[in-house]
């Protein structure tokens, strides 16, 4: 019987090979003759659970196709890019196809004059960088990542990562201006475009940003760009506690110095950071870096960043999550880490952009899941309060069992008709996302 | 709906919202027959006034309940006809939520009803430093609530981008009469970015209550030109030369020869005398990011055939450069009796091609058309201007703004940039977009709106039947086909 669907998801896949494909069809990552339809092995659990068939579509044509079989058949799919971040979100409640985009890549468009980009979904985010430095542009994006990791486009799209430009550039919502999608049922569908400014139609390419490849296989991303600064400057500062932290914070927010990036950074035993990045003219960034540093009272002033920038304060197989707040509400955040250190013991690292009110925060692998869970409860209960939400990206199996990863959520019942509209049988990464979508 | 029907869901609103809530009188009913696009008028069946977001919400259960379909306005100064009324619908219109509940500038947000102006937004947070970044030309009228439901957009959404990129969160009346929130003072909510899906959706996902708008920190340093050219060419030229240079102005403006006389007609607001184009640039940011970048400026605007360039001294002098650009669209009604105010995006680089098209199918019609456009992200505004009174005339001008936006698409554009769909545009929305694409928009649709209520006959050409999803199977069932049952 597995070996019916295989045959049945390589004909599709065959199929769509005809002289009406639609895309160049690069070398897969195991190279050229690597099988574009496989039994799936160890390398490919997500979270967990094990897939039966990997399928690595070489072209949009293929990919609906795939997915066409897999809508008959009544698989269940989960969308696999790099592969970086599958270990966040709940596992898949099933999990039949896995479908891997690498092969499904590179840059379809880059009209420099426009500033816009338009590229296939598996295309790793560091060879786009590369692509569009040559032209002087970049997507304003950053995916703080473990060294060496290759996020993939669509990867970022699905798990709508960010990092400490996003004070100035925005997130994956306010770069992406266009999307082309599989849906579930196997129909290839559009919306937005690549202008910047388009009003016409409804802005799916918001709804599948974070979605989690819940609700169909993210395909092909338009981006807008940006023209890479002519000079930048991090200032570095160390803050006494979480109070200092937040008034140096809000000195900058409220002064002309119109910071990249304002993030800070709060170790285990407590030692905090603030880091600023100026980006513009050299004459410019040299000015604002005198005025930053007279604001923050003394900083180091380098071009390269500190250590710690664009990282996630976890390793792999900690407790990693997000902390949000209104603005004023992030010393609040820093202040009930520092007390969960105290009153559970626990080694909570806490960093991110305070400069847009989120923050991410890891507890070692080795911390009780009873600790875990009371200290989620805690912080989910303060950025509650300062207007934010607590969500746990990433933890152990134990953990997982004993906290709910993402709290309270606003708007759920409506979540639950627009996936049921996308995918009615949940094929797509069922399981995965906030209440059990 | 009969004359009882209206009657007995006046009752009903009356109840609810007040005798003063609710219009039925067709001489007052007839002040909101049209919105900003006068060309479409119809009377709604009623008008509800409500005051509060629960107000709201029991006015669209009670159109729920009568199965009557409601329409959203709020200030009325869209310009494709999505606040157009239903002949048998409520037209609900937000006037009467004006309060800013909030100017919080620690969080930079602001928290606001729906049928605060635009404008009072940025006067509101001016004292903390603050402004609202999205002006679209209409800001003084305009509506918040509108702007959300058309994702507005404005002369500086170059730099700073749109309604969308500024609005953190909203409460809600969907269509089925719940109070709902979405997003927040913070960024990132867990769960589908229904916010961001909400944002432009012109009406047909629910009405807007209140917004939590993101407040932007007033630049230190303003400096505006503007600069005089031959023609296009050279102003676009100049354009594109600015932005490969890596700069991001605040705005970049662009106006033809036609648009320049309606201008000065209208406003005497001095620009070059006969310049074939004119060019606004605005840049805005740390004092000494501006100084440096607006040198280059100046220079690559003369390297590029400036004949004239006029850089404003002080506030005075950038608002009489900026009254022509922002008085164009009525300025033309000084050089034409009747016209027609277009919204097309295409890629900026194909302007020069784009403008050429124009022109040669201006001069094929017979059909005059003055140019204004927002130049740094190719939003064009073609003005297509003609008489009423001249039989033919109207339907010539019709053809020319239609094929115009058959120019954007086909340069990979967009048939609208920030005016929406709405009414106007619907038959449009097939040639931009796949009926695959379309039927994929309405999955959304049907997520909120199943009844299909909110807003009907706009946006969308043919609605979707929304009961036809659920339990929908094609051929064999797969358990049995593929020999799955296990997995099930």
């Amino acid at each position: 019987m597995a070996g019916d669907v295989l045959a049945a998801l390589r004909a599709a896949a065959g199929e769509a090979t005809g002289p009406a494909d639609d895309g160049a069809r690069p070398a897969g990552p195991d190279g050229p003759d690597a099988a574009v339809v496989r039994p799936a092995g160890d390398e490919d659990v997500v979270a967990g659970v094990r897939p039966r068939y990997v399928a690595a579509p070489g072209s949009m044509a293929e990919a609906a196709a795939l997915v066409r079989v897999a809508a008959a058949r009544g698989l269940a799919v989960v969308v696999r890019g790099a592969g970086t971040r599958q270990d966040w979100a709940n596992p898949p409640r099933r999990l039949d196809l896995l479908l891997d985009t690498r092969r499904l890549a590179g840059v379809v468009e880059h009209a420099a004059g426009d500033l816009i980009v338009v590229v296939r979904a598996g295309t790793p985010v560091a060879e786009l960088q590369a692509a569009l430095a040559t032209a002087g542009q970049h997507l304003a994006l950053d995916t703080p990542l473990p060294p060496g990791a290759a996020s993939t486009v669509g990867g970022v799209v699905a798990t709508n990562t960010s990092g400490p430009r996003r004070m100035r550039y925005g997130t994956v919502r306010d770069l992406l201006i266009g999307i082309t999608v599989v849906r579930p049922d196997g129909v290839v569908a559009r919306a937005g475009g690549k202008v910047v400014k388009n009003v016409a139609g409804y802005d799916l390419g918001k709804l599948f940003t974070g979605a989690y490849g819940t609700l169909g296989l993210v395909a092909e991303c338009a981006f807008r760009l940006h023209p890479l600064p002519a000079a930048r400057a991090f200032l570095t500062r160390r803050a006494g506690d979480a109070a200092e932290a937040g008034r140096l914070a809000a000195a900058v927010l409220a002064a002309q110095v119109v910071p990249s990036a304002l993030e800070v950074d709060a170790a285990p035993d407590g030692r905090t950071e603030v880091a600023v990045l100026l980006e513009g003219t050299p004459r410019g960034v040299k000015e604002r870096a005198a005025a930053t540093r007279a604001l923050l009272g003394g900083a180091t002033v380098a071009d390269e960043p500190p250590p710690w920038w664009s990282s996630y304060p976890w390793r792999p197989g900690d407790v990693g999550l997000t902390l949000t707040a209104a603005l004023s509400g992030v010393p609040r955040l820093l202040a009930a880490a520092a007390e969960a250190r105290r009153r559970h013991g626990v080694a909570l690292a806490v960093r991110g952009s305070a400069g847009a009110g989120v923050l991410h925060a890891g507890l070692p692998s080795a911390t009780p899941p009873d600790v875990v869970a009371r200290t989620v409860a805690e912080l989910r209960v303060v950025a509650g309060s300062a207007g934010g939400h607590a969500v746990v990206l990433t933890a152990p199996p134990q953990v997982r069992e004993r906290v709910d990863l993402w709290g309270p959520v606003d708007g759920l019942h409506l979540m639950r008709r627009v996936k049921a509209q996308f995918d009615p049988d949940a094929r797509f990464a069922p399981g995965r996302f906030v209440g059990g979508i | 709906m009969t004359t009882t029907d209206v009657s007995t869901l006046a009752a009903t609103l009356r109840a609810v919202l007040g005798d003063h809530q609710v219009i039925t009188d067709r001489q007052e009913l007839r002040t909101y027959e049209c919105d900003g696009l006068a060309q479409y008028r119809v009377v709604p069946a009623l008008v509800a006034l409500p005051r509060t977001a629960a107000e709201c919400a029991a006015t669209v259960r009670a159109c729920v309940d009568a199965g009557v379909p409601f329409v959203a306005r709020g200030s009325g100064t869209g310009l494709s006809g999505g606040a157009l009324p239903h002949a048998d619908g409520v037209l609900i219109v937000t006037s009467q939520m004006r309060a800013i509940r909030e100017i919080a500038p620690a969080d930079e947000r602001a928290v606001v009803e729906p049928g605060v102006i635009n404008l009072h937004v940025s006067r509101a947070a001016a004292p903390y430093g603050y402004h609202y970044a999205p002006d679209p030309s209409s800001q003084q009228v305009c509506s918040i609530g509108g702007n959300v439901a058309e994702n507005s957009g404005g002369a500086h959404c170059l730099k700073y981008g749109f309604t969308t990129n500024h609005v953190t969160g909203l409460e809600v009346v969907t269509p089925d009469g719940d109070l709902v929130r979405l997003g927040g003072r913070a960024p990132d909510a867990p769960g589908y970015d229904l916010l961001g899906a909400f944002v432009g959706s012109e009406g047909t996902l629910g009405i807007t209550t209140e917004v939590t708008v993101r407040l932007t920190r007033s630049p230190e340093s303003v400096r505006t030109l503007l600069a005089g050219f031959t023609g296009t060419d050279q102003a676009g030229a100049a354009t594109s030369a600015i932005i490969a240079a890596g700069v991001v102005p605040a705005a970049i403006e662009m106006m033809d020869a036609l648009a320049i006389e309606a201008a000065e007609a209208a406003v005497r607001c001095g620009y070059p005398a006969g310049a074939g184009a004119v060019l606004i640039v605005e840049l805005d940011g740390p004092a000494a990011e501006v100084d440096a970048q607006f040198a280059d400026v100046e220079r690559l605007c003369r390297d590029n055939g400036a004949t004239e360039i006029r850089v404003a001294a002080d506030d005075a002098e950038r608002a009489l450069i900026w009254k022509g650009r922002k008085s164009a669209f009525a300025a033309v009604g000084r050089i034409s009796p009747d016209y027609i105010v277009q919204d097309g995006v295409i890629p900026r680089t194909a302007l020069p091609e784009v403008l050429r098209r124009i022109a040669e199918i201006s001069a094929r019609h017979g059909v005059r058309v003055a140019n204004v456009f927002h130049a740094g992200d190719g939003n064009l505004h073609p003005l297509v201007l003609f008489d009423d009174a001249v039989p033919g005339q109207a339907e010539r001008a019709e053809e020319v703004s239609a094929a115009i936006l058959d120019i954007c698409l086909a340069q990979g554009g967009s048939i609208t940039g920030e005016h929406g769909v709405g009414m106007d545009k619907v038959s449009f929305m097939p040639r931009m977009y796949t009926d695959d694409d379309l039927d994929t928009m309405q999955l959304l649709r049907c997520a909120f709106d199943p009844r299909g209520l909110a807003n009907p006959g706009k946006v969308f050409p043919t609605p979707r039947l929304c009961g036809e999803v659920p339990g929908r199977r094609r051929g064999v069932h797969p358990v049995q086909e593929a020999g799955l049952a296990e997995v099930f």
